[in-house]
């Protein structure tokens, strides 16, 4: 099953991901990384299909993908 | 499982010193990932010039050489006429390349030399505070036009690509923007197609990003992409302008 890995210290909350996943999959929490900023998590894993486009429109190079 | 997408390796493991949403990340990231795939991290020299574009040495994990302040194409010039084995770039944004360093930049592109140049336009001065620089748009409010941009006044914005593609010995122009996935791509191909343009030796080659600066235009990230969108492309049309 495809799934995201999104390394919290690396994200700086830009959301670029969230709007950017057509499956919806990406959100932030209330959980913060040691900069301050509200990481990105896979709120939704179950329905990641594998397509990268979070991990492509990451500026900070923060998601890897698996397939 | 297989790894389909992962961090390039030229890129340190630590957070960056950009802005949250600077598409100067995502140039970055580019960059180090064609270089990465061409397997050239170990035999390329960056030339910094001054201003947020020298921000990246808090990502790029390559040798680079800081330059006087517009002056990173005349320093990789030298770089690459004393060591021509030596894959050299330079990573530049628009106060820096457009405005102090205009003279060398167009030097350099005249007389051929076989560099690649990296363009960040994002319309303002950012690491000082976001004032009016050459690539400004048309009634845009900066800290030094607070009233918009004019013309009787300011001038009009500068088009680097179009300013280049006069000139006879560029051999690789190209205007990108990294706002979606399918831009990203495109702006991907276009950094590989100018890494390839020196390799093979022919030139000058020459990649303009539109960027954005969320920061001092006083707009969330995801706003800045649509400023982009529907303001910034109209003015910079994206697309090869030469390719020989």
């Amino acid at each position: 099953m495809p799934k995201i890995e999104i390394e919290s210290e690396y994200c700086k909350s830009c959301l670029f991901c969230v709007e950017a996943c057509p499956k919806k999959v990406i959100g932030t929490t209330s959980a913060v990384n040691s900069k301050g900023y509200q990481y990105a998590v896979a709120i939704n894993p179950d329905a990641c299909v594998g397509c990268a486009i979070c991990a492509t429109v990451c500026p900070d190079a923060a998601i890897e993908v698996y397939k | 499982m297989e790894k389909i997408y992962s961090r390039p390796i030229g890129l340190k493991k630590s957070i960056n010193g950009y802005c949250p949403g600077c598409l100067h990340s995502a140039a970055g990231k580019l960059i180090m990932s064609v270089l990465e795939e061409f397997d050239l991290l170990e035999r390329c020299t960056q030339v910094d010039g001054v201003g947020c574009s020298a921000n990246n040495h808090t990502s790029m994990d390559v040798d680079s050489i800081g330059s006087p302040h517009g002056r990173p194409c005349a320093v990789a010039s030298a770089v690459k006429r004393i060591s021509p084995e030596t894959v050299v770039y330079t990573y530049q944004g628009d106060g820096d390349l457009a405005s102090i360093g205009l003279a060398e930049t167009m030097m350099a592109a005249n007389r051929g030399d076989n560099i690649t140049v990296f363009f960040i336009n994002n319309a303002n001065y950012g690491m000082t505070g976001g004032q009016m620089a050459p690539t400004t748009l048309m009634d845009m409010k900066t800290s030094t036009t607070p009233y918009g941009r004019h013309a009787q006044e300011h001038g009009y914005p500068m088009h680097m690509c179009e300013v280049l593609n006069a000139l006879t010995a560029p051999s690789y122009i190209a205007r990108v923007t990294c706002i979606d996935a399918a831009n990203v791509r495109k702006a991907r191909a276009a950094v590989k197609e100018a890494f390839q343009h020196q390799l093979d030796g022919k030139g000058f080659s020459f990649v303009e990003f539109v960027s954005n600066c969320p920061t001092n235009w006083g707009l969330s990230p995801i706003e800045s992409l649509k400023f982009i969108k529907e303001k910034m492309l109209p003015e910079y049309p994206l697309g090869e302008f030469r390719n020989r």
